[in-house]
């Protein structure tokens, strides 16, 4: 059976890890590239690294960062922040990410999605989607339900008047191989996802969407997974607080009965001595 | 004979992440996409992602479609992954906006299908390959372990015995191919944890008992 994934997320910038909710008490949390090493061990299923790098040479330090990931770790990687052209998408992939996250760049040209899904494969496009709900009153939404969410880019700070379900039904449409999904409300709060917009993303595309945002308690991802429909959860401030582990996780979600895959019990090393 | 596995650079796949792997797996891989240095090698690694139709006509093109059956024919250890091994057989239901017939290497007989529509398609995510049958690939792994699948299309190949492994994902499907020296794995081994490795390094074996 298809398990359901636990995906932690790095925030890097300028080749470092750093922890802090969206730009504001920003910390220097280590090494991407140990990190990722750290969490593989630990039995995440995928990795995301989210470029934060305001500069130009941005681009430099986080192709370098995958490089070095790809030579220890061997799990998918995904890798996002900036991303605005093919060039870029296919650098990222040949030094070794598996799949690249579109944001802003897809909403400001969505045909960024349909090339990258055709000169890759839609399975290396994600489209991450910030969205925040608004009211119903707001009169250019067409949503026949009561529940409205708006999605926006730039990093969650420019409101872009587009409905969550028509975009995500045109990115799907565009080749756009799986949703990271993000709630701006929920996110940080640790109170738990927005299960309706989940719920609501989830029963429009039939491609897998990946819930971000809001996860504080390990009923919170039994929610996401179960009545908001995710297929995958991302893992950022209730892994990075240090609360709780990818095992506390895995072995939460597997005893309420989900499919989930172990972590590994040896090491890459341990292999090559069997030899 | 100087022992030498190529992967093959079928310009549509992450090759550094099955370069990586495969070292990893402590074996010495050269890429190459020159059907003659192919045609010389000792074994062969043919890993393959995007679509179907774009990476036949890039075989084609690059003439490593005749040097791929020449090695597989003359008994050499080959290994396809994922398009790679969608690849060896002999076409796909995948089109992508061409009247051209799309057909494989036919070194499998049967097809490509797209998962049904009430699934999620793709098929992304950890997901566990069961070996149906004996088989030095799966040599440690005979109970059925996790590997990371990230596809579309399933093969169904029209000879049974050379199903190698099956998955559940809606239905059983043929997750893993071999017949004789030539073995495809829909799922990515260098992706797949330490699952993967041991099955890149139960490659390595084959090869080293080749000799």
């Amino acid at each position: 059976m298809l398990a359901k994934r636990i995906i932690p997320c790095l925030d890097v910038r300028d080749g470092r890890v750093v922890k802090g909710t969206r730009f504001v008490n920003i910390r220097d949390a280590g090494d991407p590239v140990e990190r990722a090493g750290f969490y593989s061990r630990e039995g995440a299923d995928e990795l995301v690294f989210l470029d934060i790098t305001a500069s130009v040479e941005k681009r430099r330090a986080i192709v370098d960062v995958v490089r070095k990931t790809a030579d220890a770790v061997f799990i998918p990687l995904t890798v996002g922040g900036g991303i605005n052209s093919t060039d870029f998408m296919q650098e990222l992939l040949q030094s070794g990410a598996d799949k690249v996250s579109l944001n802003t760049a897809a909403l400001e040209h969505p045909r960024l999605i349909e090339e990258g899904a055709k000169q890759f494969g839609s399975q290396c496009i994600v489209v991450a989607i910030d969205a925040r709900r608004v009211n119903k009153q707001a009169n250019f939404f067409r949503s026949a339900s009561d529940l409205c969410w708006e999605v926006y880019s730039h990093g969650g700070r420019t409101p872009t008047g587009r409905d969550v379900i028509e975009w995500v039904t045109e990115a799907e449409k565009l080749g756009a191989g799986e949703i990271l999904l993000t709630s701006m409300d929920a996110d940080g709060t640790l109170d738990g996802y927005d299960l309706e917009l989940l719920a609501a993303v989830t029963s429009t595309v039939k491609i897998p969407v990946i819930a971000s945002g809001g996860a504080g308690k390990l009923e919170h991802l039994y929610e996401a997974l179960t009545k908001g429909g995710a297929h995958a959860v991302l893992a950022a401030s209730i892994l990075h607080f240090g609360t709780y582990s990818i095992a506390d996780l895995k072995n939460y979600l597997s005893k309420r009965g989900l499919p989930i895959r172990p972590a590994d019990h040896q090491g890459y090393s341990d292999l090559r001595e069997e030899k | 004979m100087m022992k030498k596995l190529i992967i093959i650079d079928s310009g549509s796949a992450n090759l550094n992440s099955v370069y990586k792997a495969v070292r990893a797996a402590d074996l010495n891989p050269v890429v190459s996409d020159n059907p003659k240095n192919i045609k010389s090698a000792t074994a062969l690694i043919f890993p393959g992602v995007g679509s179907f139709y774009h990476a036949a006509s890039e075989i084609r093109k690059k003439g490593l479609d005749g040097a791929i059956v020449e090695a597989v024919s003359s008994g050499k250890p080959f290994l396809g992954i994922c398009l790679g091994m969608q690849l060896l057989l002999s076409g796909s239901e995948e089109v992508f906006g061409s009247d051209q017939p799309l057909t494989g290497l036919d070194l499998i007989p049967g097809f490509a299908k797209r998962f049904p529509d009430h699934l999620t398609v793709p098929h992304v995510g950890w997901n566990i390959a069961k070996p149906e049958k004996p088989s030095l690939l799966f040599s440690g792994l005979e109970e059925g372990d996790y590997f990371y699948f990230t596809h579309s299309y399933y093969v169904l190949p029209s000879e049974q015995n050379h199903t190698l492994a099956k998955t559940d994902y809606g239905q059983k499907f043929c997750s893993a191919v071999q017949c004789n020296n030539l073995y495809g794995v829909q799922f990515h081994p260098e992706k797949s944890g330490l699952a993967g490795l041991r099955l890149i390094s139960n490659f390595g074996k084959i090869i080293a008992d080749q000799q």
